[in-house]
């Protein structure tokens, strides 16, 4: 198939339907769904069809509109208007509105810095397109970069073009993308395998999990084109078993690729063939990383092994693997179809692109976000975020999930990007954002990580498994006011061993929370240890008698 | 077919040394009398570099590498005995005490344990952690050994030695984290496990008194360690 007969299809597939007059676009991504915004859709259809309005106006679900604090979302086009907070009972006041004025009751300013300040790459589809439609999907330009690979450009020329990019990886680690692809490309065998990571963990996190249930096309256009350009023809796609529906819509979309030959054997009539299969992990964090991610699929216990050597060279199977994250494959389409130079001209001189982050915690506006690298946090927090609630003072921002560290208020002017986080500390890792205010105590947040870390090692390596488990019990002391300064001293020993003697990136940066809070805050460990007091009154400290 | 060997010349603690290329360093030190502490490794089976006393210092390489997965390369500077080093070592021993019920006085294999003289090798004087001391069972459903979790220091050589040598796979690890337990079949008893041929390796090459066999005083429960060597050599068929 040829970008022209791509284009050709997704044009019929838009005449086939009469455009309606309306058409109601509304979230059902997970963070609305949760909001009941399917029953919102049933309302509406229902709505329209007792009124006899089904050709003049369409329903439709689509994937993340981002302000998931205000789901259920929605938008009313040609208007362009926004509501937030829909009910089932609002449906009939929204169907009367149509064509005339808004509700204004449900308005959602679409002009606040919230949608203002994002800059879309990876969402570009989200929220427009019917996730579980592929003509939506071409009909926005899909497969298009697909079809203009296996056409026009030699795998060197595709690995060239997204070296030129400057794309690293999105899930967390940074490493740069063109390096690894071209890594697999020159290792000999005669398979490989391409795998997307999708076992998306770190608490508080739905990043990959919103592009998988918003554009799910893009990650297998992204993972084909990889394919392509390493020489693959089988790939994996790993997600959590916690993610039924992106499960679901990664199913249909496969079928549906497959269908139209831009999956499996010769697509677009070239003798390229590329089939992807879907891998469910069975909810162990460690999988996420790449060795153990590989166990897991050859059905083995998922256990990280030494490496080198790498899955470049030796992964799935003992074959050469190329794995990436979800967002990692969302960008690649973009990048083709645009140009490396126009990725590398978004973001910084060393972290290029945009990244998507999920912001949480005590913020205004919580929900997933697309922002150009280099953007500072403040900008993130107080205008995009729209600050604290209830006037309260920030205190913290907490990056990377349990591998990264809690960045201070003096650090918010510092540049989003890989190396600006590092050296404070954190990690950008797969992009939760967690911002703490005053009611929170740093201890008990470096406690609440350290439980994660102890509860997900896999158990393989003496620091990771019995490390965690010592510094969570330290940890567990301070906060209930029976540690000493000794404990803390132990409690700074144990960090620096388990983090560089563990086998795998869990262990080697499970210390962090800990490092970071006790180099920021370190004050309200030794009010927690000397004054027997939690700062912030969230700990339960055990007063004894002589205290 | 006899494939050309390269061989590559490096130095370990200052002292020029040479291995082949598909040696690791940890093999090419001890040919070369240069002792590198390790629990989880056992010659004759596959390397896991689980236990991390074998960590070493390569220069030009920011991370502590594992001996025993490590291979070496031309130009290599190793470095196995710094003072980080053995902190290191000590603390990870310090971990393994802590982690379950190690008191020798009460053990079946007092004077005859990796783990002991190891604590003695390294000069662990004391353990700085606090001991966690879980209260695990003792398995000796089996009719010649018994398994006692709270000796168990999850190397997993009997999880290798029954795979990897019986090719039986009785043996494998369960849960996850502190909690992690080696286990028979599906974690039936190991009296009743289906797959087990009693071949009893997995005590041999235990370094602990975590598997033991019935009926014998504790001065002749000496384990056979070396005799997998033998059976790996004949296995892979060189050397």
């Amino acid at each position: 198939m040829t970008p022209e007969e791509l284009r050709k299809l997704a044009s019929s597939q838009e005449e086939a339907r009469p455009e309606p007059k309306h058409r109601i676009k509304i979230c059902v991504a997970a963070g609305c769904l949760s909001a009941r915004s399917d029953q919102v859709l049933q309302a509406l259809q229902d709505e329209i069809a007792r009124r006899g309005l089904t050709d003049e106006c369409e329903v439709k679900g689509v994937g993340c509109l981002g302000l998931c604090t205000a789901g259920p979302l929605m938008v009313v086009e040609p208007e362009g208007v926004m509501y937030e907070g829909v009910t089932p009972e609002d449906a009939s006041d929204i169907v009367n509105s149509l064509g005339g004025k808004p509700v204004e009751r449900l308005l959602c300013p679409a002009d606040s810095p919230f949608f203002q300040k994002q800059y879309k790459i990876v969402l570009e589809n989200s929220g427009l397109i019917d996730p579980e439609k592929i003509e939506d999907y071409i009909a926005r330009d899909g497969y298009t970069a697909l079809a203009r690979v296996l056409e026009e450009m030699t795998p060197q020329e595709v690995i060239d073009e997204i070296t030129r990019s400057g794309l690293r990886g999105r899930g967390g680690a940074g490493y740069p993308t063109g390096l690894k692809w071209s890594t697999v490309a020159k290792a000999g065998g005669s398979r490989k395998f391409v795998i997307c990571n999708a076992d998306e963990g770190d608490p508080g996190a739905f990043m990959d999990r919103s592009v998988l249930e918003s554009d799910p096309h893009r990650v297998l256009e992204g993972m084909a084109i990889a394919a392509y350009a390493v020489g693959a023809s089988q790939g994996y796609l790993y997600v959590r078993a916690e993610y039924p529906l992106a499960v679901k819509r990664l199913r249909t979309a496969i079928r549906q690729a497959e269908r139209l030959g831009l999956l499996g054997n010769n697509i677009c009539g070239t003798t390229f063939s590329f089939h992807v299969d879907i891998r469910l992990g069975a909810g162990a964090f460690v999988c996420g990383e790449e060795t153990a991610l590989i166990a897991s699929i050859e059905g083995k216990r998922g256990q990280p092994r030494p490496r080198p050597p790498y899955p470049a060279e030796y992964g799935l199977w003992g074959y050469p693997t190329l794995i990436n994250n979800v967002e990692t494959f969302a960008n690649v389409a973009p990048i083709i179809r645009n140009g490396g130079d126009w990725f590398a001209s978004i973001g910084t001189e060393k972290s290029k692109g945009t990244k998507v982050f999920a912001l949480a915690g005590s913020v205004k506006n919580t929900g997933l976000i697309e922002v150009p690298m280099g953007i500072t946090l403040r900008e993130i927090i107080f205008e995009i975020g729209g600050g604290i609630p209830e006037g309260r003072r920030f205190k913290a921002v907490q990056t990377g999930g349990p591998s990264g560290g809690c960045i201070p208020e003096q650090y918010l002017d510092m540049p989003v990007d890989y190396e600006s986080l590092a050296k404070v500390g954190s990690i950008m890792g797969s992009g939760g954002m967690i911002v703490m205010d005053e009611t929170s105590c740093m201890v008990d947040v470096a406690k609440f990580f350290m439980e994660f870390c102890m509860t997900e090692s896999c158990g393989k390596c003496v620091p990771c498994r019995v490390g965690t488990a010592q510094m969570y019990d330290i940890l567990q002391k301070i906060t209930t006011g029976e540690a000493s300064m000794d404990d803390l001293a132990l409690l700074e020993d144990l960090c620096d061993m388990v983090k560089h003697t563990s086998l795998c990136g869990l262990g080697q940066t499970a210390p962090n929370p800990v490092l970071s809070t006790l180099q920021y805050f370190r004050e309200e460990y030794i009010a927690h240890i000397v004054d027997k007091q939690c700062p912030a009154g969230v700990c339960q400290i055990h007063r004894r008698e002589g205290h | 077919m006899n494939q050309p060997v390269r061989v590559k010349t490096l130095k370990i603690d200052d002292r020029d040394v040479s291995g082949r290329e598909d040696e690791t360093i940890l093999e090419v030190a001890r040919q070369n009398g240069i002792f590198i502490p390790t629990l989880c490794h056992l010659e004759g089976l596959t390397s896991i570099g689980a236990c991390r006393l074998c960590l070493v210092e390569v220069k030009g390489v920011s991370r502590l590498l594992p001996a025993c997965v490590t291979r070496v390369e031309e130009g290599m500077e190793v470095y196995t005995q710094s003072e980080r080093l053995q902190k290191y070592r000590r603390m990870v021993l310090e971990l393994i005490f802590s982690e379950r019920n190690h008191i020798c006085s009460v053990c079946v294999v007092n004077g005859n344990c990796e783990l002991q003289s190891m604590a003695q090798t390294l000069g662990m004087t004391h353990v700085s952690v606090p001991y966690r001391f879980p209260r695990l069972p003792v398995d000796a459903s089996h009719e010649r050994f018994v398994v006692d979790h709270n000796r168990c220091i999850l190397c997993t050589r009997c999880v290798r030695v029954c795979d990897e040598i019986e090719g039986a796979h009785t043996w494998d690890v369960m849960g996850r984290g502190i909690d992690s337990r080696v286990i028979t079949d599906l974690n039936q008893p190991w009296g009743e496990s289906e797959t087990c041929t009693s071949c009893g390796k997995c005590v041999s090459v235990c370094p602990t008194g975590a598997l033991f066999e019935k009926g014998k005083p504790v001065t002749e429960r000496l384990k056979r360690r070396q005799s997998l060597s033998y059976l790996a050599m004949m296995r892979e068929g060189r050397r």
